[in-house]
């Protein structure tokens, strides 16, 4: 079936030279990080994690969020995503495989990776997260694939897969709450210990995935002869739209806790995200901007009527998708070192080669989902769907 | 291990020895330990079997301070900045800790910081003008429960069972940096750079690092204090504490750290936190910090 990805027109290889630049640049430079050390991005002492793990922690929950396709149409029967459900599946290892390359790229010492298996540690929470991760990129590709080929020999998936598809179910839900585990369990650092950081995650995952998913069945509708389908579209704009009101909603929450009690300690890290904080505030206009993205969806999303139509509900999908992205992928972590924990601040920001690092990542992901759709949309084709 | 050697050596000699050894050097007319001393140039042999499997730490037993529990009181108000950057130098020389200018890649294993810094959410204003001004020196706090080594996916930094030290394992540490995220202290320091003067952008007093028998790091890995492990193991008290005794000797005051073993009632510590007010930092979150500070 891989044969597939490799016939297309001239877009297509344009498309797949673009990535691969991408990632060649991001490559030199992880290269010159290896050799120099993680000094070359804007980390620091106090602020130890950046950039490549506020993307992993991002892409965590896209990966979660293909489960909001296969649980409908597996567990519930909702039999229109049947038709999408491969895409879901084929975006979830696009997104497992960025986590787990963002990981490697934030490593000290990436040379002793295996130390994790050499001396396994279940009471360290990075240990399970290894686990859930990449038992969901086997569960996914070991699903799609084969689904996929029992589809174009125009045959039922074999019942021996059925098993694997219930237990992806659950650990689609476990990779992304063992995520946020990494965060909620640490006692010093007042921004993330939180017990509604894993419904948080899992709420942002659940707009932000399922809106990416959605921005990628329109674009495989543009350009290629396979359609997603219209009601399939119209209900991931449904589920978008809940989880994104529920996301608020758990912010909100977070919100009110913090600033009626009052607590100091609690209330620095919000300070400074959203009103700077001893005169330091870079990241204010971002966090921002993300509130106001986020808003600007829920307007957009709410309401039936422009929720039906395919253009707002796109631009509605992008804007929710870069508002949790910062919101997420910036925000979260950052804001949780700052201050640090003797209440000094130094603040964050990514470098160029840091920047170009991350990118490439991106780029690795999106040629895996770009091969891999292709395969999916020729194979759909094939059997005229 | 080491306090078991000589009688490991003792029964081991008599018994293979004793009856190996003995019809050959009879045959000499010479007893069997001078027939063996002979042999091997003054090893026995199960001396020499020892030595061959089992590589040595270098220590006569009973050398090496030892403690059921390690920990520190630190005497602010006999600190001055002057003492505490007396304290901060001969520790870092003696780990080889580098000075590198950039603030974002520094290594500390102890520094100062202000009495707020160093407590906070138990600020207030109203504090007497001594205790704002003096320099609280601050390092790891080798947690009875430490969420540093909870949180490692490797075990490169553990708490040692027999003393409580928390310690770093250099060589196996990968540098992912989740224990720098649950360090309530911020006592923790990544190598950013390659520390080396020639390779990176650290610095020692000298050309070369100042302690040659302390291992230098690599990039891309985790260091913190290590209540001088290496000293106690040879029976010296940490060179902080060393450094703080002399400083405070020539300005006619008390001690400003004292070292000791917190299970022993007799302790010099337990004596000072029995007759004086002392805290913890952040002692709500449940590590049970063992630097204590007496204001």
């Amino acid at each position: 079936m891989l044969e597939k990805a490799f016939v297309g027109g001239r877009k297509y290889w344009i498309w797949l030279a673009c990535l691969l630049g991408i990632i060649g640049i991001g490559f030199i430079m992880w290269l010159y990080q290896f050799r120099v050390g993680l000094g070359i991005t804007g980390m620091g002492r106090d602020v130890s994690w950046g950039f490549y793990i506020g993307q992993f922690t991002f892409l965590v929950g896209v990966a979660a969020a293909g489960v909001m396709v296969v649980l409908p149409y597996y567990l519930i029967h909702y039999k229109p995503f049947a038709r999408i459900t491969i895409l879901a599946e084929f975006m979830a290892i696009g997104a497992v495989t960025m986590c787990l390359l963002f990981i490697l790229v934030d490593l000290g010492n990436p040379v002793r990776m295996i130390n994790v298996l050499l001396h396994p540690t279940p009471r360290s929470i990075l240990f399970w997260d290894m686990i859930v991760l990449n038992g969901y990129l086997f569960l996914n590709i070991f699903i799609g694939w084969n689904v996929l080929t029992a589809e174009r020999k125009g045959s039922p998936p074999p019942g021996w897969i059925k098993p694997f598809i219930y237990i992806s179910i659950p650990w689609a839900i476990s990779i992304h709450t063992v995520t946020a585990y990494l965060y909620a369990g640490l006692p010093g650092r007042h921004f993330w210990l939180t017990a509604i950081m894993a419904p948080r995650f899992l709420a942002s995952a659940f707009c932000s995935g399922p809106a990416l998913l959605l921005l990628l069945a329109l674009i495989v509708k543009r350009f290629t002869k396979f359609d997603p389908g219209k009601e399939q579209i119209r209900t991931l704009g449904s589920i978008i739209t809940y989880a994104l009101i529920l996301n608020v909603f758990f912010f909100l929450c977070e919100i009110f806790t913090v600033f009626y009690s009052q607590i100091p300690g609690h209330m620095h890290h919000f300070n400074y995200l959203f009103m700077g904080h001893e005169g330091h505030g870079k990241l204010v206009p971002l966090m921002w901007t993300a509130f106001a993205l986020m808003t600007a969806a829920i307007i957009l999303l709410v309401p039936p009527v422009t929720r039906r139509n395919e253009g707002i509900l796109t631009v509605a999908c992008v804007l929710l998708f870069i508002g949790a992205w910062i919101d997420k992928g910036f925000g979260l972590v950052v804001g949780g070192f700052v201050p640090n924990p003797m209440e000094r601040i130094t603040e964050y920001w990514p470098t160029v080669p840091e920047t170009l690092i991350t990118l490439g990542v991106w780029a690795t992901g999106f040629l895996i989902i770009t091969l891999l759709y292709k395969v999916a949309t020729s194979v759909k084709l094939e059997i005229g769907g | 291990m080491g306090v078991n050697r000589r009688k490991f050596l003792k029964i081991a000699g008599i018994s293979t020895l004793g009856v190996a050894a003995k019809p050959a050097a009879d045959a000499f007319g010479i007893s069997p330990s001078e027939w063996l001393d002979k042999k091997l140039g003054g090893f026995t042999i199960p001396e020499t079997l020892f030595h061959f499997f089992h590589k040595p730490a270098g220590l006569a037993p009973g050398e090496a301070l030892t403690a059921k529990r390690w920990a520190m009181v630190v005497n602010v108000k006999h600190l001055d900045d002057e003492i505490a950057q007396a304290c901060i130098d001969a520790c870092h020389r003696a780990h080889n800790v580098p000075h590198i200018d950039n603030p974002r890649h520094e290594i500390k294993w102890i520094w100062h910081d202000e009495y707020e810094h160093v407590f906070p959410g138990q600020q207030d204003e109203h504090l007497t003008e001594d205790l704002k001004k003096l320099p609280f020196l601050v390092m790891c706090n080798h947690c009875f429960n430490p969420p540093c080594c909870r949180v490692c996916p490797t075990k490169a930094t553990f708490k040692r069972k027999k003393d409580g030290i928390v310690l770093m394992d250099m060589h196996r540490c990968i540098g992912c940096r989740f224990c720098m995220a649950a360090c309530p202290f911020g006592a923790r320091s990544f190598n950013w750079i390659v520390p080396w003067p020639r390779a990176g952008e650290g610095r020692f007093e000298g050309d070369e690092p100042p302690t040659p028998e302390f291992p230098t790091r690599m990039k891309g890995v985790v260091e913190k204090c290590n209540f001088c492990a290496e000293r106690l193991a040879k029976g010296q008290i940490p060179a902080c504490v060393e450094a703080a005794q002399e400083a405070c000797k020539k300005k006619g005051r008390e001690p400003a750290l004292v070292f000791g073993d917190l299970e022993d009632p007799d302790s010099e510590v337990r004596q000072l936190l029995r007759s004086n007010y002392a805290i913890r930092r952040k002692p709500e979150l449940g590590s049970g910090p063992n630097i204590y500070y007496i204001v």
